[in-house]
């Protein structure tokens, strides 16, 4: 087995990863070395062909593909050691990587810090109960975005689609101009799961109905989808009998959600937070394992590229601090408290006794609201208010807060 | 009568802005919380204009298309026109993010850029 030793390892190649390892680099670290298991680098960005990324960032409407090469441009002026087609098999506690790929063999990594950019992954049908044969044509949204957009395949003529998420609605209007009929998107919820900019440019753009409160219950055909069965739902999720409805096709797309990647995290024994079903990160993005940082959306499923290469920058930050000897070794928290109305905050902790500084905070609401103000409470103070004319769920707020010592800072919604 | 009523998509209020004409052959918005989106509705009610983003055959690289995105918008009405005309054409790798791979598509005057960097297949 191949001996390694480096400052810093980044287990993924998306933009979290990307972003980290550039920031680990640009603060000081000799050595850091990216592990993506893929081909190239650049993760889901690849296959986003569409338009929309980098508006914060780089105040410029650019396709996912072209917002992962700026960074992987930058990778070629650094000494960052890239290990593509490479498997991490097993992270332990004390910072250990196991990996392999078929140049180095089997490799023993020993980091000054780890940090997760593992993203995370597309639920699946089987994740979903639906009734019914198992035919070919049944897929999930980025795996049919990856045949059409990477591989030059069409995965279907008539397509269906289960749910409302923002990949869903994009492979809409992908597979719409690529000639596949889009048959409806139907969403099991009241409300629609992506953003509504997505609904107006991908959906009604283009005249594909979106047809809430209904699922899909019964897929249909042998070797491949023949039809699906929808349904009403009520207010619990139920089917509602008598409103079936058999609609013809031969491409079921499920965008039903995403959950975040963590077999190694579970493995290295790191305390996960099950709303986000990420590790719980304190403000340097720090795992419960000292030394271990995660970042993107292994951390929590964010819906800008942009937030995601910020947390992978902080989580780079917190990682120099780590292997620089400025965190302690066996840290004491105080939490961060989602408050009314709001669903999740990231970090969930502060360390105790940090540093007055900014720290910015990830955070989903529970409901849509118009026209509210975002608070920050600590120790009875307001220490931060935001104005928001609308917040939903599907939208994500970042809010930087000037945090001090001491307190557990509560986020609430609060009407105007 | 034509539409008048859109949904902003500028940013996440997504307002519902109405649209209507002058008597001077100009236009007045309603429900629009900023500027922005009175300039989205007016253009999105006169000229309304879209990124084209697909992919494009590609030989010789390490995967069979090649991402593309237009340089700027182009009117609406011709974005089917676009996306044939580029169903068309072909390119040889390696090529380099940011490449023109087809200048003045349809004659809106707008290029289209390659999307990434693409290397020959080894």
């Amino acid at each position: 087995m191949k001996e390694i030793k480096v400052d810093v390892a980044v287990i993924g190649g998306g933009p979290a990863g990307l972003a980290a390892a550039l920031e680990a680099e640009r603060r000081g670290a000799k050595k850091v070395m990216i592990l993506e298991r893929d081909m190239e680098l650049g993760g889901i960005l690849q296959q986003c062909i569409h338009d929309g990324f980098g508006l914060h960032r780089f105040n410029a409407r650019m396709s996912g593909a072209q917002y992962a090469q700026k960074f992987i441009d930058q990778l070629q002026d650094t000494g960052i050691e890239v290990k593509l087609e490479t498997i991490v098999l097993d992270l332990t506690a004390k910072r250990e990587i196991y990996a392999c790929n078929s140049t180095d063999g089997m490799m023993h990594i020993q980091c000054g810090a780890v940090i997760l950019a593992m993203g995370c992954r597309e639920r699946t049908a089987s994740q979903v109960l639906i009734y019914g044969a198992r035919p070919a044509g049944v897929m999930t949204a980025g795996t049919a975005q990856r045949y059409i957009n990477m591989e030059g395949y069409l995965p279907g003529r008539q397509a269906v689609i289960l749910g409302s998420g923002d990949i869903g609605l994009i492979m809409a209007r992908r597979m719409t101009l690529e000639g596949i009929q889009v048959k409806g998107v139907y969403e099991v919820m009241p409300s629609p799961g992506g953003l509504t900019r997505n609904i107006v440019q991908c959906l009604d753009d283009y005249g594909i109905p979106l047809h809430l409160s209904t699922t899909v219950t019964r897929i249909k055909g042998n070797k491949r989808v023949e039809s699906v069965t929808v349904c009403k739902v009520d207010e619990n999720r139920k089917p509602i009998p008598g409103t079936e409805e058999e609609i013809p096709c031969d491409l079921l797309v499920l965008a039903v959600g995403l959950i975040p990647e963590n077999e190694l995290s579970r493995g290295a024994d790191i305390e996960m937070d099950p709303r986000t079903k990420g590790p719980v990160v304190d403000n340097n993005f720090m795992t419960s394992c000292p030394g271990i940082f995660a970042c993107g959306n292994v951390s929590v499923v964010f819906d800008l590229v942009d937030y995601v290469s910020q947390s992978g920058e902080i989580a780079a930050a917190g990682a120099m601090r780590y292997i620089k000897g400025e965190l302690p070794q066996c840290p004491e928290y105080r939490e961060v408290i989602p408050g009314d109305g709001i669903n999740f905050v990231v970090p969930q902790r502060l360390l105790k006794d940090c540093a007055e500084e900014d720290v910015t905070f990830f955070m989903r609401v529970k409901k849509p609201q118009k026209k509210v103000y975002l608070q920050c409470i600590s120790e009875g103070n307001i220490i931060k208010k935001e104005r928001h004319n609308s917040v939903a769920p599907p939208e994500m707020l970042a809010s930087k807060v000037y945090v001090n010592g001491k307190g557990s800072p509560e986020f609430r919604i609060v009407e105007v | 009568m034509a539409k008048n009523v859109y949904t902003c998509v500028v940013c996440p209020v997504s307002c519902t802005i109405e649209v209507i004409p002058n008597a001077d052959g100009g236009f007045t918005t309603e429900g629009n919380q900023c500027k922005r989106g009175e300039k989205y509705a007016i253009s999105e009610h006169t000229d309304p204009v879209r990124m084209v983003t697909t992919t494009v055959k590609i030989r010789n690289a390490i995967l069979p298309r090649l991402p593309v995105i237009s340089e700027g918008e182009v009117p609406k009405g011709k974005l089917k026109e676009c996306l044939n005309d580029l169903y068309q054409i072909s390119v040889e790798a390696p090529v380099r993010c940011g490449d023109i791979i087809v200048k003045n598509i349809c004659g809106t005057g707008v290029n289209i850029l390659a999307a990434r960097t693409m290397k020959e297949k080894n």
